[in-house]
């Protein structure tokens, strides 16, 4: 098998030129909004150094990482990102930038959650209205915001969903997708949701709740217990992303004039 | 029906644009595609042929085992072949996980059964007829099958492009294996996957009328060469 492998590599060597690179397992919130695209270049430039990224779910990134396939996490879900750290898979986990989660409905508004602040209330009104809500349902690090929101507004959704609940499984965009076919409410990253186009008769209902905050973190992945993680251009990259260069190329990213993440790594605490 | 006929103008202004970036996509869905088609060949139509001609004792269990794998889930290949190449698994130090070859190595495993169960049914038809033909001339089994294989080459071309259609319509294996990294491993299928993941489902839409007409060129070539073989060589 390893020969066979081999005869493959060859043929394809003209194609896979030596390219110095590092990867990166990201979410789908930073790929699918476009983040990527926009900052990498100037970084590639700059080093010569190719970030290839594999977008998953946060928990998917994470375990991608575990078994040594990347170099780099840049995920959204604090709390594991400091598990991943302390359980020696990464070295450090770095803060980058945030943006915020947003509970989206249908603009009929069938449960009644109005424009509000409070999206703990608004998750209770959904629930006593049994209205249809979409759930990632994949380990993701919006998932992880969705359940921690759950438990706020004191309902026990692993016991208490119904019908209404739906577990799609899924990453942001195909959630949403189902979100926007079925006009059910759902818990997205601001990103995601300003640059998806398929949005039907959805709109942003509850915003600016201190519980919706949402911070990327980013991790080397640790180089003792995985040795040929490109420690110094993995390094290099992380370096960047928090310096001038890195943090400037974030905030510069807009969608119709409106900013998708907020450069942080400065902040103490974040 | 009006989203499918804008898709279609979207489509054909993809194409007439010229777009690099999409050049680049669908080239690496014909360089990953074909050669797991290719090597599916190598291995599969021999392997259709030996078991179309061979006698030993299994054989119709090989046989079943062989026409269930042509429904082999493209998601479980890829899992498999990710666990395999992950850094973590038996072959993780090659490296090879996110890269094209990945991709080829899965589709190969995904085309192989189609082509050897296929291949296998047709060579065994001819066998039936002609083996006793063959076995006068003193040709042996292994003469045989490489006889017939070449006699039926017009008739395996069908069996090559449906298991070329097997690799270049699945997204499942190559997203897992491949990551479907810009510029590096994502594929139309994968494209398509992404755009969709986006809510951008007209330029899916487009993106997928613009597969099924690569598809479709490659079929169109491959049946017009068939022919004038055919005609020269019949």
């Amino acid at each position: 098998m390893c020969g066979w492998l081999l005869t493959i590599s060859l043929l394809l060597s003209s194609a896979q030129a030596q390219q110095r690179f590092i990867t990166v397992a990201s979410t789908t919130s930073t790929e699918q909004s476009g983040l990527f695209g926009h900052i990498l270049p100037a970084f590639q430039k700059k080093t010569a150094i190719q970030v290839r990224v594999v977008a998953l779910g946060t928990g998917q990134a994470f375990d991608l990482a575990r078994r040594g396939d990347a170099d780099v996490v840049f995920v959204h879900a604090r709390g594991l990102e400091e598990k991943f750290v302390a359980e020696g898979h990464g070295v450090k986990r770095i803060p980058v930038m945030y943006n915020d989660f947003v509970l989206i409905g249908p603009q009929t508004d069938p449960a009644r959650i109005g424009r509000q602040r409070d999206a703990a209330a608004a998750l209770k009104a959904i629930e006593s209205a049994q209205a249809a809500f979409v759930s990632r349902g994949d380990r993701s690090g919006t998932h992880t915001a969705e359940l921690a929101l759950w438990a706020q507004a004191g309902i026990d959704i692993a016991k208490q969903k119904g019908a209404w609940y739906r577990d799609t499984g899924q990453g942001m965009g195909p959630a949403l997708n189902t979100a926007s076919s079925m006009d059910a409410y759902i818990l997205a990253d601001r990103g995601t949701w300003l640059s998806f186009k398929n949005r039907g008769a959805l709109a942003i209902l509850v915003q600016g709740d201190q519980r919706l905050f949402n911070q990327y973190g980013v991790i080397l992945v640790n180089p003792v217990r995985q040795p040929h993680v490109k420690q110094a251009d993995a390094q290099a990259f992380i370096d960047w992303l928090v310096a001038d260069d890195g943090q400037n190329a974030i905030g510069s990213f807009k969608i119709n004039g409106e900013a998708l993440f907020t450069p942080n790594a400065t902040q103490a605490g974040a | 029906m009006n989203g499918l006929a804008a898709a279609t103008t979207d489509a054909l202004e993809l194409l007439i644009a010229g777009d690099a970036k999409l050049f680049g996509i669908v080239g690496l869905s014909l360089e990953v595609s074909l050669s797991a088609v290719f090597l599916a060949c190598v291995l599969g139509l021999p392997l259709g042929a030996a078991i179309a001609v061979g006698r030993f004792p299994g054989r119709r269990s090989v046989i079943v085992a062989l026409n269930a794998l042509m429904g082999l889930p493209p998601v479980v290949v890829g899992l498999l072949v990710y666990l395999m190449l992950s850094r973590a698994g038996p072959l993780g130090s090659m490296g090879l996980l996110f890269t094209p070859t990945a991709m080829i190595f899965a589709q190969t495993i995904l085309v192989v059964p189609i082509v050897a169960a296929l291949s296998r049914q047709v060579v065994e038809d001819a066998w039936q007829e002609f083996h006793e033909q063959l076995r006068s001339l003193g040709v042996t089994r292994m003469g045989a099958s490489i006889t017939l294989l070449w006699d039926l080459r017009f008739s395996l071309l069908t069996i090559v492009l449906a298991g070329f259609g097997r690799a270049a319509a699945e997204v499942g294996a190559v997203m897992i294996v491949g990551g479907n990294i810009d510029g590096v491993t994502r594929v139309m299928t994968t494209t398509i996957a992404l755009e969709t993941s986006k809510g951008d489902l007209p330029l899916a839409l487009a993106l997928g009328i613009v597969l099924v007409a690569v598809v479709l060129a490659l079929n169109a070539g491959a049946y017009v060469i068939k022919e004038a073989a055919e005609r020269r060589y019949g």
